[in-house]
């Protein structure tokens, strides 16, 4: 039998319009920041991509009090139809330029071309084409006859989906009748301030949006700004708990979409050859750079050495490297911290006694990778069962009954997603009420879509975005 | 009746696990009504009590939040008719603890029968209201159903012995989440009767338990514990709130935004305190053949 092998089949590059820098755009014109610039970096190749000025505290001031302006003067009062007719024009141009930004979000970011291509950008245009329908239906959400904006929100994204979350953010702040100052991550600005420039496009008026790139520091004098009256975050737990502690005692109204251990779990009449899919779409999509990952596997025994030898001889057939090439499975790394992170968790499961299995892929010199990594034998104490690893490395524990399966899965202080394996209806829908965790996916994985409500329970965060639930972190109710 | 005859005078205790203990500390406080006569000594609850508390609570919290919706409206509803039947003592322990005239006392103990029933009635429709079927793009059914947030550590109004405390406790227990109830500090005693009450309603051990004390001195660990999924922090009064707000940072709390100060609880209330202790949770199923 003739093995047909791949060929190079790179997206390319120069559709990102790639320009050497790149500004704040604060009252609806790209300034000139007062912070020290920083260079932003292809993570797969390691090379400088721009140059992006970054704000300093006193531009966040400048940008909280031209949204403010914004919202007083000229976005609360508009008529809700006539705010939706700039979030389809926003919609539209995210289309538009989907290529663009396609390519522009895997070089800045190091995902699969396939993923920023197929789920990121067109997701991020959908978000603002489904909020752009609430703006003059407002009343009609369950908050009353007549739910009224807050006024200036604060928005801090993660790196892992860096266009995808800002949607997230600011489709529903403008769809409500806020205007925002978002800070994007600092190793993944470049999409935002492509995005400040589609607002331009639009004809968006001057400081309903404004993108405040800098580090956490930055992020930080936009939480705590007195003139900032509602505070929005997506990252880690930990930086999760500074915020609501900074924000406790303020009347600026917080949600907080933070860390997850999603148990997937797998029942022995599971369809093991779909199950293999989702597992693997649940763990590796994005580098497992997905607060919802899968990151915990829980087999039932009796299946646990077939599905372990089937996910394995699946694993293998991932493709690990350019991101650009359209047959990758698994892109880079975001940063050299964040690989770093990934191998320190790896080693204790190493140190604790649990089996690590990592794929035979070819892992390409330059830039930051890390092979896909199953480890079988994970007991409930260790780290690596614990702890948000954030990358590709999955965990694999043993069920012996439904119930055991359940207790296993809610035994973490996260509760963002979970996953069901199984043939039973009865069991699903069990199963799916006994899950404590915001999203439960069964017989499927990591689906979102703007009408479906996102968030967790317990410490992955409070809040939710998507769907009418989603409207009222944004609204005064 | 002759006016010989000597009352028989009733020991306050916690509500903690369905029994009726004093307070593990020994420690006792004197309550007075509003013009300082002596009414009663109440358990001056530790945090020891709390943590007792807590786990009477998370161990209640399968079965009441696993119980159908009709059933917990129809335990609730039980909870009314059973305040309906002390009415009187209600008045007077009201009267007596706010300082009112008779008919203002009867007329508030009226609104908070008429509060529990109307929380009694939205057990098994806030499912309707706040839940929803996701019209996702794709082929999936995918469906949102509000569920009980857990938990929840209520610090009852100071001022409103009974109607503020049941404005801020049937909410919790209509979603089908289990309490931890610090009661008014100086005025706890319709709270104790309102214990006796869910103590004879069919509201399994644990769902709600009331501990009488300072919340300024239980609130900080109520916030903190690990166990605790929400907090309304009402009775900790404004400077308390910020302090409760920080230490429920430390476990992603949810922290209830209540007004400065407290309201007037005769007003009829929206729906905002049920969304408050409801996590709604999305499930994603493909469709195919």
């Amino acid at each position: 039998m003739s093995t047909w092998e791949y060929a190079p089949a790179p997206e390319s590059r120069d559709i990102a319009n790639l320009r050497p820098s790149y500004r704040p755009f604060i009252g609806g014109e790209f300034v000139d920041g007062s912070g020290e610039p920083l260079k932003t970096i292809n993570p797969a190749t390691e090379e400088v991509l721009a140059e992006v000025g970054t704000a300093s505290v006193s531009d966040v001031d400048t940008a909280v009090k031209a949204a403010r302006r914004a919202y007083e003067r000229t976005w609360r009062t508009m008529p809700g139809a006539e705010r939706a007719k700039y979030l389809f024009r926003i919609a539209r141009l995210i289309q538009e330029r989907s290529r663009e930004l396609a390519v522009l979000e895997t070089l800045d970011n190091g995902k699969p071309i396939k993923e920023s291509r197929d789920a990121d950008v067109p997701t991020a245009a959908a978000h603002f084409f489904y909020h752009a329908g609430w703006a003059d239906k407002l009343g009609y959400a369950g908050y009353g006859p007549d739910p009224k904006p807050l006024g200036v929100a604060g928005q801090v994204i993660p790196w892992n989906f860096p266009l995808l979350m800002l949607a997230w953010k600011i489709a529903p702040a403008l769809a409500t009748g806020n205007t925002v100052v978002l800070k994007p991550a600092e190793t993944t600005p470049l999409s935002a301030l492509v995005f400040a420039e589609i607002c331009q496009q639009a004809g968006l008026p001057p400081g309903v949006v404004n993108i405040v790139p800098g580090a956490g520091d930055i992020g930080a004098a936009l939480v705590d700004h007195p003139g900032v009256d509602k505070v929005a975050f997506t990252g880690s737990t930990e930086v999760g708990k500074q915020i609501q502690r900074a924000v406790a005692g303020t009347p600026k109204k917080l949600t907080l979409e933070l860390g997850g251990k999603a148990a997937n779990v797998v029942f022995d009449d599971a369809p093991l050859d779909q199950a293999v899919e989702g597992i693997v779409n649940g763990i590796f999509y994005n580098q497992g750079h997905v607060c919802c990952a899968g990151s915990r596997l829980l087999a039932q025994e009796s299946v646990v050495d077939e599905l372990l030898e089937k996910l394995r001889h699946r694993v293998s057939t991932l493709r690990l490297g350019d991101p650009l090439d359209k047959n990758t499975d698994i892109g880079a790394v975001n940063s050299a911290e964040q690989l770093a992170r990934i191998r320190d968790l790896a080693e204790t499961g190493d140190a604790e006694g649990a089996q690590r299995w990592t794929s035979p892929c070819p892992v390409p010199e330059r830039g930051f990778f890390f092979p896909p990594t199953v480890f079988s034998g994970v007991e409930q104490s260790m780290r690596i069962a614990r702890e948000e690893i954030f990358g590709p490395v999955l965990s694999v524990l043993t069920f012996r009954t439904p119930d055991e399966a359940v207790a296993k899965a809610n035994n973490t202080p996260y509760g963002l997603s979970a996953g069901i394996w199984t043939e039973k209806g009865s069991r699903i829908l069990w199963a799916a009420s006994k899950l404590r965790a915001g999203v439960v996916w069964a017989n499927t994985f990591n689906r979102f879509d703007p009408a479906a409500p996102f968030g967790g329970y317990q410490e992955s965060g409070f809040g939710r975005e998507g769907g009418r639930t989603g409207l009222e972190a944004y609204l005064d109710v | 009746m002759s006016d010989a005859r000597v009352t028989v005078a009733k020991t306050y205790k916690l509500y903690l696990g369905g029994a009726f203990p004093r307070s593990e500390s020994g420690r006792t406080y004197p309550v007075t009504d509003a013009k300082g006569r002596f009414l009663a000594n109440a358990a001056h609850a530790s945090r020891k009590d709390l943590r007792d508390a807590v786990v009477a609570a998370r161990k209640a919290f399968g079965g009441w939040s696993g119980a159908t919706a009709y059933n917990r409206g129809q335990v609730l509803y039980r909870v009314a008719e059973m305040l309906e039947g002390r009415r009187e003592q209600f008045a007077s322990e009201v009267a007596a603890s706010e300082g009112l005239p008779a008919k203002k006392a009867q007329s508030l103990v009226d609104a908070a029968v008429d509060r529990w029933v109307w929380y009694a009635g939205w057990t098994d429709k806030v499912a309707t209201v706040l839940g929803a079927a996701n019209p996702v793009a794709g082929p999936y059914f995918s469906f949102t159903v509000p569920e009980p947030t857990g938990v929840v550590g209520v610090l009852a109004p100071q001022r409103s012995s009974l109607l503020g405390l049941v404005s801020v406790l049937a909410p919790v227990l209509a979603t089908g989440c289990t309490a931890v109830v610090v009661s008014s500090a100086e005025r706890p005693l319709p709270a104790i009767t309102l214990s006796e009450v869910l103590a004879t309603s069919d509201v399994p051990a644990g769902v709600v338990n009331v501990l009488t004390g300072k919340a300024s001195e239980l609130g900080p660990w109520l916030a903190s514990h690990a166990d605790v999924n929400a907090i309304d922090p009402t009775g900790a009064g404004p400077v308390g709130r910020v302090e409760l707000a920080r230490e429920a940072a430390g476990t992603v709390k949810r922290v209830l935004a209540v007004p400065e100060e407290e309201p007037d609880w005769t007003a009829q209330p929206d729906i905002a305190r049920l969304r408050q202790y409801l996590e709604p949770k999305t499930v994603w199923h493909p469709m195919g053949v």
